[in-house]
C-alpha cells in the first residue's frame, strides 16, 4: 500500500508543477497578480510531495519491500542499512527521483530568496522551472516509475546493489553532482525569463550570479567526488578516464565556468549580454545532455544505467523542446539587446572574452570527442573509438593558455588597460615565476626536469599574480588589516578558486609525470621495489564481510628498511550477486599516495597485483575543494542582497538598462 | 564610428583566429587518436598493417586462456566464430574477464600475427556485451553453419 | 541571422542523437528466432536418453548453463523461483561442462530444471548458435524458438523482456 502512496505523491507533484508551469506565466503575461502569487505556494507543494515520494522509496528499501521492482533489483536483505538507504539512487529510477527532488529544492529556494525581485520576473522564472520539473515527473511516471511493483509474485530476496556502488564516496557523489547540474536549470530559467520579459540587463545578471556561482561550486564538488570515487573504487590507478559518461559533467562545468565569468562582465559592464544568455542556455543544455547520455544507453560505459531506448527517446524529446525552444527564443529576442563594444582590445573585457573562448572551445572539443564515434558509426557504419590521448592533446594546451591569461585577467582594468601598466604589474611576477619554476625542481630533485619546471612556472604564475594583485589592492590603504577587510567576499572567492587551480595543476601534473606503477606477481615473502619504497607480500587471510567473502593480502611497505605502513588489499566475492570485486588498499599522504590493487591468486599462492606510487595525488581534489569553496564565497557576497534593493528602483523605469549610463563612465 | 569599426573588426579577427587554431588542433588530435575497430576476420584477411594501433573485439575462446605461472603474461584467443586471432597481454586482466565472454583489446598486431595488447577491456557489468563485440559477431555473419565450421576446425 | 546558428546546430545534433538511439547498441539478433528448435537425441547429465519429444508441450525456457559459469549463479535464484512456483518449466542445456561437476553444482545450489541436456561437445550449442553460458531461449508449445536473451536472466530481465513476450505468445495462440 505504501509504495502506491509514492506513486500518488508523484502524480500530485505532477499536477502542481503543471499549474506552476502555466498559471504564473499567464499571470505575468496578462498582469494578473493573483496568478503570479500562486507560484510560491506551488513550489512548496511540489517540494513536499516529491520529498514524500523519496522518503517512501527509502522506507521501501529500509523495510526490504521486494515487491517493489526497483528495490528488488538494487537491494538485498544482507545489505547494510546505510547502503540500503543510498541504494535509493543506485539505479536509474531512484536516481531520477533524486534528481527531480533536488530540482524541487532549488525551485523552493528560488521562491524563498527572491523577495526583492519584481513579481512578474519571479513568476516567469518559477514557471520555466515548473515546466521543467513537470516534464521530468512526467518522464518518471511514463517510463521509469520507481514504485512499480513486481506482480504477482515478488521475489523472496533482492538482487543486491552493484558492489562498486557500495561505498562512501558513492553515497555523496550523485547527490552532489545532481545538485550542481540542476542548479544550472535555475540560471537557465533566469535567462529564459529575461528573454521572455525583454529585461536582459545588468540587473538580470546580478540576480543570476549568486545562483550560478553556487551551482558551479557544487558541480565542482560533485565532479571531484566522482573522480575520487573512480580513483579508489574502480582501482585502475587513475582519477579521470575521459569516459563518455564522465565527460558531460565536465562539459557542463566548463560552460558553467565560462558563464560565471561572462555574467561578471555583463553585470559590471553591461556588455556580452546575448553571449551570456546563450551561455546560460548552453550550460543547462550540457547538464541535460549528460542525463541523456547516461540514461539512454546511447554510449556504453562503466557508469551507464541499464539502457532503454524508449527512455532515450523521451529525454531526447524533453531536450529538443527545452533547448530547441530556448535557442529559438534566443534567436528571436537577442537582437533586442544590442550593446556597443565600449572597450579596447587590451582590457579586462577582452581577457574575459578570451577566457570564455578557451573554455567554450575546450568544452566543444570534448563534446566532439565524446560523440564522434557515434556520429561516425551512424554515417559509415564503422566502429571507432577515441582514446584518452585525443582529450589530453586538446585539453592540456588550452588549459595552459587559460592559466597564462588567468594571471593577467584579475590585474587588468575594465575598458582599457595599457600594455605598460600590465608589464609593470606583471613583469616581476613573470620573472619570479621563471626563477621559482627552474629553481625549485632543481633543488628538490637535483636534476633538470622539464615537466616539473613547466608545472612550477605555471603554478607560481597563478600564485604570485594573486599575491601581487592583493598587494596592489591593499597598498594605498592605511593598514594591511583594513585593506584586507575592505575587499569583497566575491573577490576573495575568485582568488580562492584561482588558487585552487594552481593546486590542482600541481596535483595533475606531478601525478601524471612522476607517478610510477608496476604489475608484479608476489608470493608470500617476495618483495618488489618501486621508487624509494619496497613492498613485501606477507600473507593471505580470509575475511568475511556482512555481504561478501574476501581474500585479504597483507603487504608491508618499507622505506630505507623502515616499516612505514601495512596495506590490506582485498579480493571480494559478493554473495548475493556472485560478482568478484577488488578492494584496493591506499596509504594516503599529503605528498604521495601508495596503493595496491589485487589481480588473481595463482595456483602456487602468489598474487598478481599492481602497485602504484602517486605523488601529489591528493592535491587534485584539494584544488577542487578550494575552487568549490571560492565559488560559495562568491555566492555568499552580501553585495548581491544589498544591491537588489537599488536595482528595484532602477527597474521601475522599464527596459532601460541601468548600465547604459555607466558605459561611458566619468573617469 | 571608424575607430569603433576597427575595434569590432579586431575583436572578430581575434575570435576567428582563436577558433581556427582550436579547430586545427582538434582535428589534428582527432586524426592521431582515432582507433579503428577490427574484427578477427578482418585481421586475418590482412586488412590491418602491423605497427598501427587499433582495437579488436570478439569472444574469448573457451579453453584458450594460458597464464604464465611465474609472470603476468597471459595469452588467449579471440574469435568471432569464423576466424581467430591470438592475443598476448602482460598485466592484470579485468575482474570480469572470462572465457566465453566478449572483450575488447587495444594494441598492435606483430609480424608473427599475434595481437600485442596494451589494454584489455571487459565491462563492469554482468549483462554487458560491448557493441564492438556484437558488431564483430554480426560482421562475421555468425550463422549456425559458421559456428559449426569454426568449432569443428578446432576439434 | 547569425543568431539562428545555435538553433540549427542543435537541430542537427538532435537528429544525430536520434539516429544514434536507433543504432541500439545492445541487442543481439538470433539466427533461430521463429525457427523450430533443432532436432537432438542426447542424454541428460544423469545419463537418461532425451530428444525433442521430451520437451514440455507448453511454453518453456531453455537455459544454457555450466558449473564453471559465475553469472549462472547470479541468475540461479530467478530460475529456481520460476520453476518452484510453477510459473514456467525450465529445461537446461549443460554446455561444455563435465557431468559430475554439473550434478554437484545442482546438488549444492538446487535444481530448477525439468532435465538438463548434457552438451559436453557443444553440438546442440552450435545448432542453437550459443555464444556462451548463460543464455536463455523462450520456446513455445510447438517447439518454436520465440525469443533469445544473452547474459544473465534476472528478475528485471524476466519482467521487462520475458513476461511481455510470453503474454504476446499467449494472446496470439488464443486467437
Amino acid at each position: 500500500m505504501i509504495p502506491e502512496l509514492g506513486s500518488f505523491s508523484l502524480i500530485l507533484a505532477l499536477c502542481l508543477s503543471g499549474l506552476l508551469g502555466t498559471l504564473p506565466l499567464a499571470g505575468a503575461h496578462s498582469g494578473n497578480a493573483l496568478w503570479m502569487n500562486l507560484a510560491r505556494p506551488l513550489t512548496v507543494g511540489i517540494f513536499v510531495f516529491l520529498g514524500l515520494a523519496i522518503s517512501i522509496l527509502a522506507w521501501a528499501f529500509a523495510t526490504n519491500d521486494f515487491s517493489v521492482s526497483f528495490v528488488a533489483q538494487h537491494s538485498n536483505t544482507l545489505l547494510p542499512m546505510r547502503y540500503k538507504l543510498t541504494a535509493v539512487w543506485g539505479g536509474h529510477e531512484g536516481s531520477f527521483l533524486l534528481w527531480t527532488f533536488m530540482l524541487a529544492g532549488w525551485i523552493l529556494s528560488v521562491g524563498t530568496f527572491s523577495r526583492s525581485m519584481p513579481l512578474d520576473f519571479v513568476a516567469r522564472v518559477l514557471a520555466v522551472l515548473g515546466l521543467l520539473i513537470f516534464s521530468y515527473i512526467l518522464f518518471m511516471l511514463a517510463t521509469s516509475n520507481p514504485f512499480d511493483r513486481i506482480v504477482p509474485l515478488p521475489p523472496a530476496d533482492g538482487a543486491d546493489l552493484n558492489s562498486a556502488l557500495q561505498d562512501l564516496a558513492f553515497i555523496l557523489h550523485p547527490p552532489t553532482l545532481y545538485m550542481g547540474y540542476v542548479g544550472f536549470s535555475v540560471v537557465f530559467a533566469f535567462a529564459i525569463a529575461a528573454l521572455l520579459s525583454g529585461r536582459m540587463d545588468a540587473a538580470w545578471a546580478r540576480w543570476s550570479r549568486p545562483w550560478a556561482n553556487l551551482s558551479w561550486a557544487i558541480l565542482t564538488l560533485g565532479i571531484a567526488l566522482g573522480s575520487w570515487w573512480a580513483y579508489y573504487e574502480l582501482g585502475w590507478g587513475g582519477y579521470w578516464a575521459w569516459d563518455p559518461v564522465e565527460n558531460p559533467p565536465l562539459i557542463a562545468w566548463l560552460l558553467g565556468t565560462a558563464l560565471i565569468h561572462s555574467l561578471a562582465v555583463t553585470e559590471k559592464r553591461g556588455v556580452f549580454r546575448s553571449w551570456t544568455v546563450l551561455l546560460a542556455i548552453l550550460a543547462f543544455s550540457g547538464s541535460l545532455l549528460g542525463t541523456f547520455i547516461t540514461r539512454s544507453g546511447l554510449l556504453t560505459s562503466v557508469h551507464a544505467f541499464a539502457s532503454d531506448p524508449d527512455r532515450g527517446l523521451f529525454i531526447l524529446g524533453i531536450l529538443g523542446v527545452a533547448i530547441g525552444g530556448s535557442l529559438l527564443l534566443f534567436a528571436l529576442r537577442a537582437p533586442l539587446m544590442k550593446s556597443e563594444a565600449g572597450f579596447e582590445l587590451l582590457s579586462r573585457e577582452m581577457f574575459l572574452l578570451t577566457n570564455n573562448l578557451l573554455l567554450v572551445v575546450s568544452a566543444a572539443s570534448i563534446f566532439l570527442g565524446t560523440l564522434f564515434p557515434m556520429v561516425y558509426q551512424a554515417l559509415t557504419d564503422e566502429l571507432i573509438s577515441i582514446g584518452p590521448p585525443y582529450f589530453n592533446v586538446v585539453f592540456v594546451p588550452l588549459m595552459l593558455i587559460l592559466i597564462a591569461f588567468l594571471g593577467i585577467g584579475p590585474i587588468s582594468r575594465w575598458k582599457k588597460t595599457s600594455a605598460t601598466y600590465l608589464s609593470k604589474q606583471l613583469g616581476k611576477v613573470l620573472l619570479a615565476s621563471m626563477i621559482l619554476g627552474v629553481g625549485l625542481p632543481l633543488l628538490v630533485l637535483l636534476e633538470v626536469s622539464i615537466p616539473a619546471t613547466v608545472t612550477m612556472i605555471f603554478a607560481s604564475w597563478i600564485l604570485l599574480s594573486i599575491v601581487k594583485d592583493l598587494a596592489a589592492k591593499v597598498a594605498n590603504k592605511s593598514s594591511l588589516e583594513q585593506g584586507l577587510r575592505g575587499l569583497s567576499l566575491s573577490y576573495y572567492g575568485m582568488q580562492t578558486a584561482h588558487f585552487g587551480i594552481a593546486i590542482m595543476l600541481v596535483g595533475v601534473a606531478f601525478t601524471g609525470y612522476f607517478g610510477a606503477e608496476r604489475s608484479v606477481l608476489l608470493a608470500a615473502g617476495d618483495s618488489v621495489a618501486l621508487g624509494e619504497y619496497e613492498f613485501t607480500q606477507v600473507g593471505t587471510s580470509r575475511v568475511n564481510g556482512p555481504n561478501y567473502f574476501a581474500d585479504e593480502v597483507l603487504i608491508e611497505v618499507t622505506r630505507q628498511g623502515e616499516l612505514i605502513r601495512q596495506l590490506h588489499p582485498q579480493r571480494r566475492l559478493y554473495i548475493a550477486s556472485g560478482t568478484p570485486s577488488t578492494e584496493m588498499a591506499i596509504d594516503p599522504g599529503f605528498f604521495r599516495d601508495l596503493f595496491v590493487t589485487l589481480g588473481e591468486q595463482k595456483d602456487n599462492g602468489a598474487w598478481s597485483m599492481t602497485i602504484y606510487v602517486k605523488p601529489f595525488a591528493r592535491w587534485i581534489w584539494l584544488g577542487a575543494l578550494f575552487m568549490a569553496f571560492g565559488g560559495s564565497l562568491a555566492a555568499a557576497d552580501k553585495r548581491y542582497r544589498r544591491l537588489r534593493v537599488k536595482t528595484n528602483i532602477l527597474h521601475s523605469r522599464h527596459h532601460t538598462s541601468p548600465v547604459t549610463a555607466s558605459l561611458n563612465p566619468a573617469k | 564610428m571608424k575607430p569603433h569599426r576597427q575595434k569590432r573588426l579586431g575583436i572578430i579577427l581575434f575570435i576567428t583566429a582563436g577558433l581556427a587554431i582550436a579547430a586545427g588542433l582538434t582535428l589534428f588530435a582527432l586524426r592521431q587518436n582515432i582507433n579503428m575497430f577490427f574484427t578477427p576476420t578482418q585481421v586475418v584477411r590482412g586488412e590491418v598493417t602491423s605497427g598501427v594501433n587499433f582495437r579488436i573485439g570478439g569472444m574469448v575462446k573457451e579453453g584458450s586462456l594460458m597464464q604464465a605461472g611465474d609472470s603476468l603474461q597471459v595469452q588467449f584467443v579471440t574469435t568471432d566464430f569464423v576466424n581467430e586471432v591470438p592475443v598476448s597481454y602482460t598485466g592484470i586482466l579485468p575482474d570480469l574477464f572470462r572465457e566465453g565472454q566478449g572483450i575488447v583489446a587495444e594494441g598492435q598486431i606483430d609480424i608473427s600475427g599475434i595481437f600485442q595488447a596494451s589494454r584489455v577491456l571487459a565491462k563492469h557489468d554482468e549483462n554487458y556485451m560491448s557493441p564492438e563485440v556484437k558488431a564483430a559477431l554480426d560482421a562475421a555473419g555468425a550463422s549456425s553453419e559458421n559456428y559449426s565450421m569454426a568449432l569443428e576446425s578446432e576439434s | 541571422m547569425l543568431l539562428f546558428i545555435p538553433v540549427v546546430v542543435f537541430a542537427v545534433l538532435v537528429l544525430v542523437l536520434w539516429l544514434g538511439l536507433s543504432l541500439n547498441p545492445q541487442e543481439l539478433p538470433s539466427v533461430l528466432i521463429d525457427k523450430p528448435m533443432p532436432a537432438f537425441a542426447m542424454s541428460t547429465i544423469e545419463g537418461e536418453e532425451v530428444s525433442n519429444i521430451d520437451l514440455p508441450e507448453q511454453i518453456f525456457l531453455l537455459n544454457v548453463w555450466g558449473s564453471y559459469c559465475l553469472p549462472c549463479l547470479v541468475e540461479h535464484p530467478t530460475l529456481m523461483r520460476l520453476s518452484e512456483e510453477g510459473e514456467i518449466p525450465v529445461v537446461g542445456i549443460n554446455y561444455k561442462d563435465q557431468d559430475d561437476l554439473a550434478q554437484d553444482w545442482l546438488q549444492t545450489n538446487g535444481n530448477p530444471f525439468a532435465f538438463s541436456i548434457y552438451d559436453m561437445q557443444g553440438r546442440l550449442g552450435i545448432d542453437l548458435g550459443v555464444y556462451g553460458a548463460p543464455e536463455t531461449y523462450l520456446v513455445d508449445a510447438d517447439g518454436v524458438i520465440r525469443y533469445r536473451h544473452v547474459a544473465v536472466l534476472d528478475e528485471e530481465v524476466w519482467i521487462n523482456d520475458f513476461v511481455p513476450a510470453i503474454a504476446e505468445l499467449k494472446a496470439v495462440s488464443e486467437q
